[in-house]
């Protein structure tokens, strides 16, 4: 059954060829006798999965089954589940058990999803391997050497390695699409504001979006169609209408024109993973697409703006964590004083404590406008190169990331060098946009991913270029020898 | 903008986290490598550039002026490291 795509379970299910209990204890065991290794998940939550499964069975048999009915999916352990451990990666959270439910965990369960479990990630989703987690990092089911990118890894890990067959995701610099693209799976960042961040712990507000992750473009987009739509609770939430995602995979996209910017594909960049994006640009071609060459003049300032704007962010949104109303406190305080720095100082990681503290350097007095009120204009710059873009064309289209899945701890000491795993991805979140990762082959027998960015709100699009890509090809097929039986 | 370990204890004291004095030189090289891949920020020309907060340029809705949220005080104490009576616990500010 992992073998089957979202899509061809809700399939299964609706043909009672199995049951959701079958599906869900199926899956359940492959996470027990596989993730010991991989360490995707932070908690399985069995019980409650048999017990959402059973309610799901029972609504397929009285025909009351929603757009997931009785289907498994992995939540990463970012987004709050009321009654359920809420860790964020980090040893802030480690006891921490959620109050409330997200609004996006909360939204699949009203369609009949049944939560695995909560899944592995950099701690407070600030990193691109899965090694700043407190749990230990995740490893790649391609290459247990390497890893599976990050922040959203351990949803990457658990569905490349088919211990889960959706998942969820954030993405604030390319959380979802760079680990899409090292674990040979499909992952989509919806326009900011399409999907509610009610719930779901905050990195950087002004750029966090919640998104699917799944085998396919067709399953990311039954899992969107849970997912979006406008939420009174999280004011960034946009009041747009949702579209049929499922709908717009029908469509054609003779006539479709592509924008290949050539910042993404510097002389700089790996021969091998250029030669494997534009391969599947030629693929879109011979469906009846169009290519045309495009600028983005202002892109190569992403990283420096985005690494002002995300720990500025940060290091506001992580002062609620003060050892007094919820997280870690330390042992004995002498005083308050003492009480919030020891607590935060054990509470946070090494790379959270280096962020917050750029943050706070970049918004302290005097730095303010050379720093957070620069960058902010840089990114208008940005988003302003990619409206240019879209007047021309539908889509743009490059690598996802730079190189393929990297050995473990060849980056860990060196900040910079990991951040540069995001310089394909991070343009999109400072302007906005959606944007997608599906697998285009293989280097080494690792995965490479190639990134299609849509206009706002054309997440419909963007799904159905992939889904015509995936329907002339099977790299997004191939799975791993890890496992077991694929 | 060199940053020293006296600049990273200001900041550090700013942002309510311990550094240890033998952590203290190692951290600022790393702050240093970030500030440096940052300052590339200043060849852009932004002269005339509006600072974006949104891409959509959108504003914040206003709700109406009414209770809307329920009392989930038993909840926050459940979750609080320290709690007692309906409030948080934190060491004595006052002599």
């Amino acid at each position: 059954m992992h073998t089957k795509t979202l899509t061809e379970l809700k399939a299964g299910l609706a043909n009672r060829d199995f049951s959701s209990r079958e599906l869900t204890e199926h899956f359940l065991a492959r996470i027990q006798q596989y993730d010991g290794e991989l360490n995707s998940f932070i908690t399985v939550t069995a019980d409650t999965a048999l017990a959402q499964a059973d309610a799901a069975d029972a609504a397929l048999a009285a025909g009351n089954a929603g757009l997931l009915t009785g289907l498994p999916i992995a939540h990463k352990d970012i987004f709050c589940t009321e009654g359920v451990r809420t860790s964020c990666g980090s040893k802030m959270l480690d006891t921490f058990i959620a109050p409330y439910t997200a609004t996006v965990v909360e939204k699949m369960a009203a369609e009949g999803a049944v939560m695995l479990g909560k899944t592995n990630m950099d701690e407070f989703a600030m990193g691109s391997s899965n090694e700043t987690s407190y749990y230990g990092p995740v490893k790649n089911p391609w290459d247990l050497e390497r890893v599976p990118g990050g922040s959203s890894g351990g949803a990457a890990a658990c569905l490349g390695a088919r211990l889960a067959p959706g998942a969820t995701g954030t993405d604030t610099g390319g959380s979802i699409r760079q680990p899409a693209a090292l674990n040979n799976i499909t992952g989509l960042k919806p326009t900011y504001g399409r999907v509610s961040r009610w719930g779901m712990i905050a990195f950087a507000s002004s750029l966090d979006q919640a998104g699917p992750m799944g085998q396919s473009a067709e399953d990311c987009a039954l899992m969107l169609q849970a997912m979006a739509g406008h939420d009174h609770r999280d004011s960034t939430s946009l009041n747009e209408k949702v579209d049929d995602y499922l709908g717009a995979l029908s469509g054609d996209i003779s006539g479709l024109t592509i924008g290949i910017p050539e910042e993404f594909f510097p002389d700089t960049l790996d021969g091998a993973i250029a030669d494997n994006s534009r391969e599947a640009i030629r693929e879109l071609e011979k469906l009846g697409a169009k290519v045309v060459s495009v600028s983005l003049p202002s892109i190569k300032l992403s990283v420096p703006a985005y690494y002002v704007i995300a720990p500025a962010e940060a290091s506001s949104n992580l002062s609620r964590f003060d050892g007094v109303r919820f997280g870690h406190r330390c042992e004995d305080p002498q005083d308050l004083e003492d009480l919030y720095k020891r607590s935060r100082s054990e509470g946070f990681g090494d790379e959270v404590k280096r962020r917050i503290l750029v943050g706070t350097y970049a918004l302290s007095a005097g730095y303010y406008d050379a720093y957070y009120r620069r960058a902010q204009q840089v990114r208008r710059l940005i988003r302003d190169d990619f409206a240019r873009a879209f007047e021309k064309v539908d889509v743009l289209m490059g690598p996802t990331a730079p190189e393929t899945a990297f050995k473990l701890g060849d980056k860990k000491d060196d900040p910079v060098s990991m951040y540069m795993a995001d310089v394909f991805t991070i343009g999109v979140n400072l302007a906005g946009l959606p944007a997608l990762s599906m697998p285009t082959g293989f280097i080494n027998g690792l995965p490479t991913g190639t990134q299609i960015i849509g206009n706002y709100f054309r997440e419909g699009q963007i799904l159905n270029v992939a889904h015509k890509y995936q329907q002339a090809t099977d790299w997004h097929k191939q799975a791993p020898a890890f496992g077991g039986e694929q | 903008m060199a940053i020293d370990s006296k600049v990273v204890a200001q900041v550090a004291h700013l942002a309510r986290l311990k550094v240890d004095e033998g952590d203290s030189a190692a951290l600022s090289d790393r702050l240093n490598d970030i500030l440096a891949m940052v300052d590339q920020l200043q060849q852009a020309d932004v002269a005339d550039v509006a600072p974006m907060a949104h891409p959509l340029d959108v504003t914040q809705p206003l709700r109406d002026d009414e209770v809307s949220e329920p009392n989930v005080r038993d909840k926050a104490m459940d979750i609080a490291p320290a709690a007692e009576d309906g409030c948080f616990l934190v060491p004595r500010v006052i002599e």
